[in-house]
């Protein structure tokens, strides 16, 4: 068994539209130790969720894995069929996806749903699977778990079904848990108090978890590893703190400098990014963030920048970083 | 991870700073494209929606301008030359033949008066047409009124339009046609005897009552969308902002609400043809439509069905009109609806 | 709850009584009695014949009292079939009709809903392909050249089942067959964008995420969202197959309630087309609020007030 929990090297997966090709994964590689957490950040379409699902086998029609190696807790995911899948999905990963409102069948009640998983992954009975259901729901916090359960989903709250899929997601107590942008939907307060409660659960059952987030603020403080993603690929890798203090490409500068702080002063503005995301049809031969890049070189349009380290735990794709490595090399040949 | 440190032979200009016009000749933005265009553009790529048109097309010459030359008319019995088959000649018109005229083949035969009866399923398409495009005109215009006047003023006024459109709603429409018809028929036709009124003898008194009919019942279901698209629409923050900035009532009906529903009444008034030629073909099948000698493609399928062992061409014929032009009508809505309305998915 | 159907109720009987009422005036407004076409009646006759069918009073009191019968469920006579009530023909035709529309309806159902269904996870393939096909084709061909087609094929061409009659139930099989066609397209088209629809919703994920397989999640999850859509359906449903039965009954004469009313229609019997309509639109307004209650048991999502 290898010494991460993930393991996702060269992953490439494209969607074959009618248009042609649209290549969402490209070249992706992520680690994961178990019990850390994972921030993947970066803008709509950059692949982020593309990655997290396809390492469930629940990429979405007609999207394709076309190369890499997808290692999940010693399963070769890549490798596995749709019903060896199924015993994983549930069990080992679970999943919490962005919006609560429509995550939930509305048909169903919240009892039936959550016992629905605890059946299907243990030998418990329908009596068993509701005591596991009521107690799934004190620990998410849910008050009157007796009550709750007998209710559907449009009689809760935002934020209370939030917390009856992150009870879901817990019931058979997985080693990695994903978080697909879990507070974007909900009011602030409320975000506050779900990720509140996510730390919580992780301390309490050990999971792992990646979190998938285009707000670098969410990743800020609960985030071990962060992975920055940009049009299907990984541009930046590292330690959470490297991140945020010694950020070494360009985009993720950019997306830093857009969040607001507290402490600074009035004066300094937010620096939105310029520019939009490229056309995933279209790929550019070059660095797919060099048109909105404010240091873009020649190079970056013709090229696409190669891994370089920052330190041994932190690297990043791009040109400038080379440059950096070239200008020394230079230098060395002038002296010698 | 591998993590080259100098990939590749570079050479110091590679790291010049990249000018804004090369960036740019990177990002190929797409154009932007108008409404029409775009949804045009989307139908010609439609196939099928295409062959439709053609179809149609086809349909409406067939209907409305071959009849017209045509060496027979739709009324004309020709005597000795009842019953014939598809392509037959009857014994008079063989010895014209011998005697070296040339005399017009009955492509389809003739029915049992000695009619011609290409001309009579071609001149039923005629009528299939007219009443399909007659009635989505008054369907369009009181529904699409009636509809955005109860979406736009809300509250009670809304509230006791659409009770009436729920009551008519729930009454099976072809009982009220059939009552109406059957009620106007006597109406009319002393109304046809009046001086200025003789156009009523022209169209048809039972063409005119199921317009009528269509006119005082069908609108509903045009109504609705109408209406929901409307409260769809008024909650768009630019209708707030005209308000805001003191336009009318019937200004932002006509400028902003009914331009943003343009899609959807096409696409409904579209789909609102196959079904008004399918009602009155219905009616005509019943002996309720259009009168003799005037036929409709539902009276001729019902007359045929008399003779349907001997002569099985004269149910078929018109049999597979309708179905054409209901069928390819659907299709066009359908394909219209893709192109420029496609929220409004079934 | 209750309040919701109370005010159903209310709506459906204002809405009878607004179609009775329009059915009497209607009726009314065609000049010249129900005995006009019988010329040689004697003017003594005529007046007798008035004064039996309450001809003679005023508009208004014959109003009242068509009304009040009406309240008793009291439909009138027949003019053309002496002797006979207008209650009494319904009573003896309307079960042959409905035994007809209940096979159609519940042949559309199921034809149309696995079809639908089928098509929705074949999506993009052959199987999707033969099934649009056939439901566009289906929805296009009314149900008079369905009826007469199949007549032809079935019966005068292959001899395998009778024309008309209603003896077996080797007579049953084309006029259901003509009435569910139509349907059975239309539910096949909603149930696969309904389907489409469904498959496409956050929930379907969150199914496949628990584990559950496809055939579960689908048959658990998606079926009873997708149905919904055909539950509303109903309604128009009936709607269609009572004017279906029309042209079925007049071409397969079979005796049902359809073939009376257009019988009634050419015989000028008018307290029949009244009692038929009125009886006819009584039934679907019922039928209506049953779905729409129905609706509200099957969707949790709808408040019940």
């Amino acid at each position: 068994m290898s010494e991460y929990l993930v393991n996702i090297e060269n992953e490439r997966l494209s969607f074959f539209t009618p248009a042609g090709e649209v290549k969402a994964l490209n070249d992706v590689s992520l680690q994961l130790r178990e019990g850390e957490v994972l921030g993947i950040v970066g803008e709509s379409g950059s692949g982020k969720s593309v990655t997290a699902y396809s390492l469930m086998g629940l990429t979405a029609y007609p999207g394709r894995l076309i190369g890499g190696s997808l290692q999940f807790n010693g399963h070769q995911i890549d490798q596995m069929t749709e019903k060896e899948m199924r015993k994983i999905r549930g069990n080992e990963i679970s999943i919490i996806f962005q919006d609560p409102m429509t995550s939930l069948n509305p048909v169903y009640t919240v009892g039936d749903q959550i016992c629905e998983v605890v059946m299907l992954h243990t030998d418990k009975n329908k009596s068993g699977a509701n005591e596991r259901a009521k107690e799934l729901l004190s620990l998410v916090g849910i008050n009157e778990p007796e009550k709750r359960l007998k209710q559907y989903p449009h009689e809760l709250s935002g934020g209370m079904r939030q917390r009856v899929m992150i009870a879901i997601a817990l019931a058979c107590e997985p080693k990695l848990l994903i978080a697909d942008e879990p507070t974007t939907a909900l009011d602030v307060t409320i975000q506050a108090q779900i990720l509140e409660l996510m730390m919580e659960l992780k301390e309490k059952l050990g999971m792992a978890i990646i979190m998938i987030t285009h707000d670098l603020g969410v990743v800020a403080n609960m985030c071990d590893r962060i992975a920055v993603m940009y049009a299907g690929k990984v541009v930046e890798y590292g330690d959470a703190n490297d991140i945020f203090y010694n950020p070494s490409h360009e985009y993720t500068k950019g997306l830093i400098r857009s969040i607001p702080k507290l402490t600074e002063k009035e004066h300094s503005k937010l620096i939105p990014i310029e520019g939009s995301p490229v056309d995933m049809l279209n790929p550019p031969a070059g660095c797919p963030f060099a048109p909105r890049c404010g240091s873009c070189m020649k190079i970056c349009l013709r090229e696409m920048p190669p891994y370089t380290d920052v330190t041994d735990i932190h690297y990043s794709a791009c040109w400038l970083l080379q440059k950096q490595e070239f200008e020394k090399q230079q230098a060395q040949k002038g002296d010698a | 991870m591998p993590k080259n440190k100098i990939s590749l032979q570079l050479n110091v200009e590679d790291f010049l700073p990249a000018s804004d016009a090369e960036k740019e000749s990177l990002t190929v933005m797409r154009k932007s494209v108008g409404f029409w265009k775009d949804g045009i553009r989307r139908l010609k790529k439609n196939k099928i929606a295409m062959v439709s048109i053609f179809v149609i097309l086809l349909v409406f010459i067939l209907s409305f301008v071959i009849p017209q030359l045509y060496p027979y008319s739709y009324e004309q019995q020709i005597r000795g030359s009842e019953n014939l088959a598809p392509m037959q000649y009857s014994q008079k018109e063989l010895q014209t033949i011998e005697a070296g005229e040339s005399v017009f083949p009955h492509v389809l035969g003739t029915d049992s008066l000695g009619r011609d009866y290409a001309v009579r399923v071609m001149m039923g398409s005629r009528v299939s047409l007219t009443v399909g495009l007659v009635a989505s005109c008054i369907i369009l215009l009181i529904g699409s009124l009636y509809g955005s006047i109860a979406g736009f003023f809300g509250g009670w006024v809304d509230m006791i339009m659409m009770r009436i459109v729920d009551m008519i709603y729930t009454v099976p429409d072809i009982l009220i046609i059939v009552l109406l018809s059957v009620a106007f028929d006597q109406p009319l036709k002393a109304l046809s005897q009046q001086p200025g009124f003789q156009w009523i003898q022209v169209i048809g008194v039972n063409l005119i009552s199921i317009f009528v009919v269509f006119a005082l019942l069908y609108w509903v279901g045009m109504a609705r969308i109408v209406r929901s698209q409307i409260l769809i629409l008024k909650e768009q923050e630019y209708v707030t902002a005209a308000r805001a900035l003191g336009a009318s009532s019937g200004h932002i009906i006509r400028k902003h609400l009914l331009t943003n529903c343009i899609g959807t009444l096409i696409v409904t008034t579209t789909l609102q043809i196959p079904s008004s030629i399918f009602t009155e073909s219905f009616l005509s099948f019943l002996g309720l439509g259009v009168a003799a000698p005037m036929p409709s493609l539902g009276s001729l399928a019902s007359a045929a069905l008399n003779g349907l062992q001997s002569y099985p061409h004269r149910l078929f014929a018109p049999a597979i009109m309708i179905s054409v032009i209901i069928l390819s009508f659907n299709l066009l809505g359908d394909g219209l609806r893709d192109a420029f309305d496609p929220k409004l998915k079934d | 709850m209750a309040k919701y159907i109370i005010k159903r109720i209310v709506m459906a009987i204002i809405t009878i009584f607004a179609v009775a009422s329009v059915t009497f005036f209607v009726m009314n407004m065609v000049p010249g009695g129900p005995f006009m076409s019988e010329k040689a009646i004697s003017p003594q006759a005529q007046a007798a014949l008035n004064e039996k069918y309450g001809l003679d009073k005023s508009l208004s009191e014959q109003y009242i009292t068509y009304m009040k019968d009406l309240l008793h469920g009291d439909l009138g006579l027949s003019v053309k079939q002496r002797g006979r009530t207008v209650n009494m023909i319904i009573e003896t035709k309307f079960p042959v009709s409905a035994r007809i529309g209940g096979m159609a309806i519940l042949t559309a159902m199921i034809i149309g809903v696995p079809l639908g269904s089928i098509a929705a996870f074949k999506r993009g393939t052959t199987i999707d392909n033969i099934i649009i096909i056939f439901s566009t084709c289906g929805i296009a061909v009314p149900s008079f050249v369905v009826c007469t087609v199949l007549m032809y094929v079935l019966s005068l061409k292959l001899g395998l089942l009778p024309t008309y009659g209603l003896t077996s139930w080797r007579n049953y099989i084309m006029p259901v067959m003509a009435l569910s066609l139509y349907p059975s397209s239309y539910i096949a088209r909603l149930m696969r964008s309904s389907m489409l629809d469904v498959m496409g919703q956050d929930y379907m994920r969150t199914a496949r995420a628990k584990g559950l397989s496809q055939l579960v999640s689908i048959f658990k999850h998606a079926l009873r969202n997708a149905v919904l859509p055909v539950v509303t359906y109903l309604g128009p449903l009936l709607a269609y197959t009572v004017t279906g039965s029309f042209i079925v009954e007049k071409i397969f004469t079979i005796p049902g309630l359809g073939s009376e009313f257009i019988g009634s229609i050419t015989g000028r019997d008018y307290p029949l087309i009244m009692g038929t309509t009125i009886f006819l639109a009584t039934l679907m307004v019922i039928m209506n609020v049953l779905v729409d209650v129905a609706y509200k048991f099957i969707d949790p999502r709808i408040n019940l007030k």
